[in-house]
């Protein structure tokens, strides 16, 4: 059977489908997304749009199937991206921590290799990223901070789009357990 | 308890490290300071990475960009030295259309000066023939033209109209051998006859071996070919050699020294006079006339330019003198008598008072009038 033939949601958690990096690809590739972040847009402010580390977040947490092991994995790239960002240390630290919990949550439940639910969940993520990052810079530092849901939207989209590639160029470097 | 923590590890751990995080914040935004240790990490761990990426992509950049402009060099270049060609060619386009302007605005001011009727040709083609020195002009019957009109240039005789058709014209040069035509020499006013030779160089033929031509001088046309007008430059003596009874003068022609593509076909031909010698015709440089004589400042000292050069001019001076004192007439009658003093003869009346000598270096004073 195809990868659309399989059942979406899965009757049981499928914890033994999980899949192995080895630690130093993992460090590399969130190393590079976070670089991607602050060293492409330099040529181009349309890559600004893009927000590798979290899609690298939800993959990573996606593959692992462990809600503690995606939440520790949201929550180094989140704090990560603080350090190089002018805000205090901390908001992207919770947000991708909530993040990496969720989708690894998730993982347990749906058959995550399926490139439509991944592509759903990352808009669903991206959405849920900037929503709570606006919530955690209104209610926790007291800035006014403008959420543009049609941009987010949009971004939204654009990021699900470039998530599928990724995660299929990421998939060729795990290990299966 | 335990079974608490394991049955709820995972929201536990979350909760944790939510909380830690939002300690940290608190921490941050309350005490307004900074966790500089974990910037610090960050930092160091990104920028070499940067750094690193940066080197490459600038130094493979470099590499590419000399690559492909040294897979383009060529076409480049040869692109280049196209584009040198035809901006050669409309240089020397431009350079000969300048030339052209030139030659017919010397051409319109010269026929605005001559007294001749002249009209404007091009020369558009040249005879066939090894020897023979023809050449064809765009000027034919229509516009006037007629066998055995003169064609000249500003510069000197050109030729003269050997057979006419509609819209062109066929042109005997000066240099053809079958040519001729009378030519005066401007200094010693002798008459002698051009012929071309089939070559560069003309001779003025029928001059005496007794007659002085100078190699520099110039010859001008007669008038008694009835062809050409008296008076136009024809060539200058380039070499004079005696011959067996005549002279064998080498002459320039002075018609083609600046090219021959427009001439003038002279319709009705005007005689001029033959300039003096210290005139220069065509010399192509412009020289200052001579300058005026000196005039002394002060109107009391003569202006006169003294004449008397030498003892013997001061003595017939002086003898002239003394014989318009007793009214002598050069030629007729007896001699003066020359031991008289002329100026103890009884005063001639005048017009002018001359000035006493030796009053030109005195100072100019007013004299008083003497009442009557």
């Amino acid at each position: 059977m195809n990868e659309f033939g399989e059942p979406v949601l899965g009757r049981r958690p499928r914890k033994g489908r999980s899949t192995r990096y080895q630690p130093l690809v993992m460090l590399l590739v969130c190393l590079g997304a976070v670089l991607f972040q602050v060293y492409v847009p330099l040529f181009s402010q349309y890559f600004a749009y893009l927000e590798l580390p979290l899609l690298v977040t939800v993959y990573f947490a996606l593959t692992k199937r462990n809600p503690i092991a995606g939440l520790f994995i949201g929550c180094a790239v989140g704090l990560l991206q603080d350090s190089l960002a002018a805000h205090p240390i901390g908001l992207f630290g919770m947000v991708k921590t909530l993040i990496g919990y969720f989708a690894a949550s998730v993982s347990m439940r749906f058959d995550v290799d399926n490139p439509i639910l991944r592509a759903i969940l990352a808009f669903f993520f991206f959405t849920f990223h900037q929503a709570f990052l606006w919530l955690l810079t209104s209610a926790l530092l007291g800035q006014a901070a403008i959420l543009d849901l049609p941009q987010m939207f949009l971004l939204a989209g654009l990021n699900a789009a470039v998530a599928l590639p990724l995660f299929a160029v990421l998939d060729k470097m795990k290990e299966r357990a | 308890m335990e079974v608490f923590f394991s049955r709820y590890r995972n929201v536990t751990v979350l909760l944790l490290v939510l909380f830690a995080q939002l300690l940290l914040l608190a921490w941050q935004v309350r005490g307004k300071q900074e966790v500089r240790l974990i910037r610090v990490w960050a930092v160091t761990a990104i920028t070499p990475i940067a750094q690193v990426i940066e080197t490459v992509r600038s130094q493979s950049a470099g590499f590419v960009q000399d690559y492909l402009m040294l897979m383009h060099a060529k076409d480049e270049n040869r692109q280049l030295r196209e584009e040198i060609g035809k901006l050669k060619l409309e240089n020397q386009f431009l350079r000969s259309e300048l030339q052209m302007a030139d030659r017919v605005r010397a051409l319109a001011a010269f026929q605005a000066r001559t007294p001749s009727k002249t009209l404007a040709a091009r020369i558009i083609a040249t005879g066939t023939g090894a020897n023979s020195k023809l050449a064809y002009i765009d000027r034919g019957a229509t516009s006037g033209v007629m066998r055995g009109m003169a064609v000249i240039t500003p510069d000197g005789i050109v030729g003269r109209v050997l057979a006419v058709f509609p819209f062109s014209s066929q042109v005997l040069l000066i240099t053809d051998p079958t040519f001729a035509a009378g030519v005066i020499s401007q200094k010693g006013r002798i008459q002698g006859t051009l012929k071309g030779q089939g070559h560069a160089t003309c001779i003025v033929d029928y001059i005496p071996n007794e007659e002085k031509v100078e190699v520099g001088e110039w010859f001008y046309t007669s008038g008694t070919d009835r062809v050409f007008p008296k008076g136009l430059p024809a060539g200058v003596v380039k070499a004079v050699r005696p011959g067996r009874t005549f002279q064998e003068i080498l002459v320039s022609p002075s018609g083609f020294q600046n090219g021959l593509e427009e001439v003038l076909v002279v319709l009705e031909g005007v005689h001029q006079q033959i300039p003096d010698a210290t005139q220069q015709p065509q010399s192509g440089m412009y020289i200052l006339p001579p300058p005026p004589a000196e005039t002394h400042p002060s109107p009391a000292v003569s202006t006169e330019v003294p004449r008397l050069a030498t003892d013997a001019d001061r003595l017939k001076e002086r003898y002239r003198a003394i014989g318009e004192a007793q009214g002598h007439r050069f030629g007729s009658g007896p001699p003066p008598d020359f031991l008289r003093n002329p100026a103890a003869a009884p005063p001639r009346p005048q017009t002018s008072p001359a000035p006493e000598p030796g009053s030109a270096g005195k100072p100019l004073s007013p004299q008083p009038t003497p009442n009557p």
